[in-house]
């Protein structure tokens, strides 16, 4: 049994103008040690699928009418907030974009990851290395020297000195760092990374790579990382699933995927990459634009503006055909060409 | 920056006090005297010197500590003032302690409920008592508390019958509190309840409002999605991590609300008769004796600027950004 078990999920947003099919039936599945890649564009509904895992999507707006959603055998659908909770900081880690609005501007970081450490340390003692029970003083300081390791752990320097710091005497990526020590601290088994490299500097976005590739593989982590960046998926992720529209129209080891992108819109978002070799000024776009989700097109989503469509995509959504031993396509063109 | 403020102000009230029709000296020396009498009086009091002569010696009076006289009682403004501020300044700290200990948590909880029916309740309050005249609210917590349910006395400070606590402070319930005299406190505290009371609904309804406008902004804040994804309790992310954020407009709006209570403060102490600069100061209005309302524009001026420079210093308290290096 997977770790993360995504299955068939729909997801409707109340807006003003009426509700909008954010998730038509998104389906993954995450084991231990995988690093999965979830990319598409804008408003294709992968930042509310990290959201739904942790649950902190607001119900209104959000309206979950289908599908399941299975953390280590337990349907996160039925948990209470209480039980999330239990979850949240501990077994799920979560970290975003932006590093200079994720961290609270008043408080002290220590003062922060102390918060964060005693919440973990609360659901599993052992995260603090205390017995259950130990005294507040004894916690309090645990969860101090806790929250300096692991500052250490992700590479700030004297991490003794800078725990007392606030957030704005650090600079963008070593805030970054503060924030995945901060979803570390209660060492979770899933680490859901929404865009965290988005908003840095190139040069500082390789070394967070290289920090989240590196404690992955020391800790054995699942990860769902969330990126509309390839690059970033090519350099750090086994596995991938390319997401349209409010459905993974591609999923598969990252390899295959990149090697033999079998949906139309997975070859349109590769070759959309500008490389070294592609005639300055021809940048390859896609034509049209995205589906109102309000109104979404019947069957295929992709389909107006795929260049194979024919008459039967619109008919019913295509189910994924499988097209190597871990790589499946939601394709009608693929599935009739296998 | 407080010496310039005050200087500009004992300039703006001496000014005025002396462009305003009437002669003080004349109504101070009673119907019955002479013209002689009168410019005796005037000569002693220093009022027949040209005006920019009697500003320099009033100036150079109020820092050697003689604020000069009232014409009325004939006692100095300074020890009038000791007195009577005192009295004021423990009902303005009262009124604000009782509106920012109930509004913030009603702010944040009328914020984190918007819409519902805890925060419909906590802004019909608030509209209500930011309407309602302070006199008109006193009237009738004296009808309700005093008379009806007889649980609080009607008014003053302290029962006439009863010898207040030695003088230290001039603030009623802390003296008591010094002399060691737990029936003295309990005494004074009741005494202040209703008047305070009165006096904190509108600063309690504005900072209420605020808080809510605060912390509904804050809520938007990704830091507050983050802290919530790492498993933090909603009531510790509320309390502490979101309303230290949502204080600072609050902050604003106590700083200023207190100059508003002590200048304000002749409407409770009228309906209440207690005994502060705002019945010193309209009784001396009343009868142009000006010294007196100098002496407590200055006062109040003084209290306002201090009480702002330590709201300042509590922006940096509340925002490390804004310390200075």
């Amino acid at each position: 049994m997977a770790l993360l078990e995504i299955d068939n999920l729909h997801l409707a947003m109340r807006s003003f103008d009426g509700e909008a099919q954010v998730l038509n039936g998104i389906s993954l599945s995450v084991d231990k040690g995988q690093v999965w890649g979830l990319v598409g564009e804008t408003g294709c509904g992968k930042s509310v699928t990290g959201l739904s895992v942790a649950r902190l999507l607001a119900s209104p707006p959000a309206r979950y009418f289908g599908g399941a959603i299975r953390f280590d055998g337990q349907d996160l659908m039925q948990a209470d907030e209480a039980a999330m909770r239990r979850l949240r900081g501990r077994r799920i880690g979560m970290i975003f974009q932006d590093p200079t609005t994720n961290l609270n501007p008043v408080f002290r970081i220590g003062e922060q990851m102390v918060d964060v450490a005693l919440h973990a340390g609360a659901t599993d003692p052992a995260i603090l290395g205390l017995p259950q029970g130990a005294p507040r003083r004894a916690r309090l300081a645990a969860a101090r020297q806790l929250a300096i390791r692991m500052l250490d752990r992700v590479g700030i320097p004297k991490a003794v000195d800078r725990v007392d710091d606030y957030p704005h005497q650090f600079s963008g990526g070593m805030r970054q760092r503060v924030l995945i020590a901060m979803a570390l601290i209660g060492k979770p088994d899933l680490l859901i990374a929404d865009e965290p490299t988005t908003a840095l500097d190139v040069s500082v976005q390789a070394q967070i790579l290289q920090l989240l590739y590196d404690l992955v593989g020391e800790e054995g982590l699942a990860v769902l990382l969330i990126t509309h960046n390839l690059g970033v998926v090519a350099q750090i992720c086994s596995h991938v699933a390319v997401m349209y529209a409010g459905n993974i129209v591609e999923s598969g080891d990252v390899r295959s995927v990149f090697k033999q992108p079998g949906h139309p819109y997975t070859r349109a978002l590769l070759a959309a990459v500008p490389t070294v070799q592609s005639v300055r000024g021809a940048l390859q776009d896609l034509p049209g634009a995205v589906p109102d989700l309000i109104h979404p097109p019947p069957g295929c989503r992709f389909a107006p503006r795929c260049a194979l469509a024919t008459p039967a995509c619109a008919q019913a959504l295509p189910a994924p055909v499988p097209v190597g031993p871990l790589h499946s396509v939601s394709c009608l063109a693929v599935g009739a060409a296998a | 920056m407080i010496v310039p403020v005050l200087l500009g102000l004992s300039l703006l009230v001496f000014a005025i006090s002396h462009l305003l029709p009437g002669d003080p000296v004349a109504l101070a020396a009673g119907p019955q005297a002479t013209k002689t009498e009168i410019a005796a009086l005037a000569h002693e009091l220093g009022t027949d010197q040209p005006l920019p002569v009697q500003y320099w010696s009033y100036l150079t009076g109020l820092l050697s500590g003689d604020w000069g006289q009232s014409v009325l009682t004939r006692r100095p403004v300074l020890a009038d003032l000791r007195i009577y501020l005192p009295a004021t300044l423990e009902l303005v700290v009262a009124a604000m302690a009782l509106a920012i200990v109930i509004g913030i948590p009603a702010g944040l909880l009328s914020a984190v409920f918007v819409d519902r029916w805890p925060d419909y309740l906590s802004r019909i309050l608030s509209l209500g008592a930011i309407s309602m005249p302070r006199f008109f609210l006193g009237l009738l917590l004296q009808l309700g508390f005093a008379m009806q349910l007889g649980w609080l006395p009607l008014n003053g400070r302290y029962p006439i019958i009863e010898d207040p606590p030695p003088f230290v402070t001039g603030f009623l319930s802390l003296d008591a509190l010094l002399a060691g005299d737990p029936d003295a406190v309990w005494l004074a505290l009741t005494h202040l309840a209703l008047p305070a009371i009165a006096m904190s609904l509108s600063p309690l309804a504005t900072i209420t409002r605020m808080m809510r406008s605060a912390t509904i902004e804050v809520l938007q804040q990704d830091y507050v999605l983050t802290e919530r994804a790492l498993g933090l309790s909603r009531w510790l992310i509320i309390f502490k991590y979101v309303a230290k954020n949502a204080m600072s407009s609050s902050l604003t709006v106590i700083g200023l609300y207190v100059g508003w209570l002590l200048g304000g403060s002749v409407l409770v102490e009228t309906v209440f008769d207690w005994p502060g600069i705002g019945l010193y100061a309209t009784k001396a209005i009343v009868t142009q004796d000006f010294m007196p309302v100098m002496g407590v524009t200055l006062a109040i001026g003084v209290v306002f600027v201090l009480v702002n420079l330590v709201i300042d210093l509590l922006y940096g308290v509340l925002n490390p950004k804004v310390r200075l290096g």
